[in-house]
């Protein structure tokens, strides 16, 4: 679904991202974890088009990233989703129709069938009852879910969500998972989770990726957890003590 | 006033443009102030009245019959691209824009009326807004300009809303944020330039803002938000020209000062029913 090759990136005179070569395989939930400032955000906009590689090349779907137009079939949940204005006055249906804008196209008017998939949208997230409650007066977990209501709404192939639990307590996080999950066996969708909460990540991923500039391990999450700390703290460039979730 | 409105032309010409006036400048305000660009109207209505200023001086010296307002609103057009420029050129920074247009605008009117040798009434009108000043040139011209901004916005509202609720998704989505941008910036220009004849170009900004504050406080959601935005324009509008029409005030100051009591009301409105549910959720 996502291939990259030998994909290089810098910031002025800093290398970001380098040689980086994965795919992420149709069905697949992917983790991406690794230290802060080691490319993960820069990698999603790569994949995303709003920056270009200096080497390498991207493929999505199959097409050179720069020949790639089918930008509804990816789907995707920003950092910046939590920190949007929280006094904007719009309902959770205006903000989940944002997700069909560019799919409906300009000087097009949204049609019955438009309304009736934002409204499914919003029920896939669970937050029917919220549907016409301003977007701020929401918790941070139900906010997030609106959010991935918005992306879903222009039915995905590919879901990327760039840390979105940050800020949100642990229940919310563990119903997030779950909805991830569904979303990922139940409808098929392709899922990249950017995040820095391993533990309750390796319960459900199929596929981890380490990153720190360079990648430094792609397996899956038994093999991720059998790592030792030591091997840990050599991706993350300082000492990492691993803690595991017990339920 | 209703008998005077039929009777006199310059009376209906106000009134009717009022009302259209009651309409665009809230809607645009709008999305201006979700977007945290309040002071952007204030910057080009200090740009528009450098081209009043620009038009009264090729009236005055030149005899050059070209109504002013056209050429304000050039000026406002060219502020707004140039504040787009800035924009880009200061992206850390974008607030910059607003203080070098706003002060580059007033330079510029300096600058023209002392080359006129100073005006009279016209441009009090212009500053101040006036119920005789509407033509029926101005208002056929207002009118032609504020039904090509109505539409234009509902073309492209859903590109607009996404673009001011979370740009960084709207771009990722497809939408070309850079024109659509520009295309926002020049009808604010275009409703600010045709605004002023009612409200002057002092008071302009707080016809887009005021009613919009007041709306924010009791809206749910912004379609609903934009509906009493332009219901409190248009009732600021309608008493503030009356009461100006009655006492012989320039119609901006009336205009604003009803404005300002709506906000006031919804204030106290959505604290009194805070309160209220409060209370009742204590039961």
């Amino acid at each position: 679904m996502i291939t990259m090759k030998d994909v290089s990136f810098h910031y002025e005179n800093k290398d970001v991202l380098k040689n980086i070569n994965f795919e992420i395989p149709r069905g697949a939930f992917m983790g991406l974890v690794g230290p802060n400032g080691g490319g993960k955000t820069t990698l999603i906009k790569l994949i995303l088009g709003l920056l270009k590689p200096d080497k390498g090349d991207i493929f999505l779907f199959g097409e050179p990233i720069h020949k790639f137009k089918a930008w509804n079939k990816i789907g995707f949940v920003s950092q910046k989703s939590n920190s949007f204005n929280k006094g904007f006055p719009a309902t959770v249906y205006e903000v989940v129709s944002m997700g069909l804008t560019a799919k409906i196209g300009y000087f097009k008017f949204p049609t019955k069938r438009h309304k009736q998939k934002v409204l499914h949208a919003i029920d896939q997230v669970g937050m029917k009852e919220y549907t016409y409650e301003n977007i701020g007066n929401l918790s941070g977990g139900q906010q997030q879910r609106v959010f991935i209501a918005r992306s879903l709404v222009s039915e995905p192939e590919l879901l990327i969500l760039d840390e979105p639990t940050v800020g949100v307590d642990y229940e919310n996080v563990q119903r997030f998972y779950e909805l991830l999950h569904d979303l990922n066996t139940k409808k098929n969708i392709t899922l990249l989770l950017v995040t820095h909460d391993t533990g309750t990540m390796t319960e459900y991923a199929t596929d981890i990726v380490c990153l720190n500039q360079t990648l430094h391990f792609h397996g899956d999450p038994e093999a991720y957890c059998s790592l030792s700390e030591t091997e840990l703290s050599k991706f993350y460039g300082h000492p990492v003590n691993l803690v595991t979730h017990e339920h | 006033m209703l008998a005077d409105i039929i009777q006199f032309d310059f009376l209906r010409n106000t009134f009717l443009t009022g009302i259209i006036v009651g309409i665009i400048a809230p809607l645009l305000g709008t999305f201006i102030i979700v977007r945290r660009l309040s002071l952007i109207a204030d910057a080009l209505s200090h740009v528009t009245l450098a081209g009043i200023a620009f038009g009264l001086l090729l009236e005055k010296k030149y005899m050059v019959t070209l109504s002013p307002l056209y050429s304000g609103m050039a000026f406002s057009v060219m502020g707004s691209i140039f504040i787009e420029k800035l924009r880009r050129v200061y992206q850390a920074y974008q607030e910059l824009a607003i203080p070098i247009i706003l002060s580059g605008g007033v330079g510029l009117s300096v600058i023209f009326i002392s080359l006129a040798d100073g005006f009279n009434t016209d441009l009090f009108n212009y500053l101040f807004g006036s119920v005789s000043a509407v033509s029926k040139n101005d208002f056929l011209m207002i009118t032609g300009i504020s039904i090509v901004i109505m539409i234009v916005i509902t073309l492209f509202y859903k590109e607009l809303f996404s673009l001011s609720f979370d740009e960084e998704h709207a771009t990722v989505s497809g939408i070309h944020a850079k024109w659509i941008h520009l295309l926002f910036i020049v009808l604010t220009a275009l409703v600010i330039a045709v605004s002023i004849r009612i409200v002057g170009v002092l008071l302009v900004s707080a016809l887009m803002t005021l009613p919009v504050a007041a709306s924010m406080r009791i809206a749910k959601g912004f379609k609903q938000m934009i509906g009493f935005s332009i219901a409190f324009g248009e009732i600021a509008v309608i008493i503030g020209l009356i009461s100006g029409y009655y006492f012989s005030i320039p119609p901006g100051g009336t205009i604003v000062m009803v404005a300002i009591i709506i906000l006031l009301l919804s204030i106290s409105v959505k604290r009194i029913t805070f309160r209220t549910q409060r209370k009742r959720d204590r039961k």
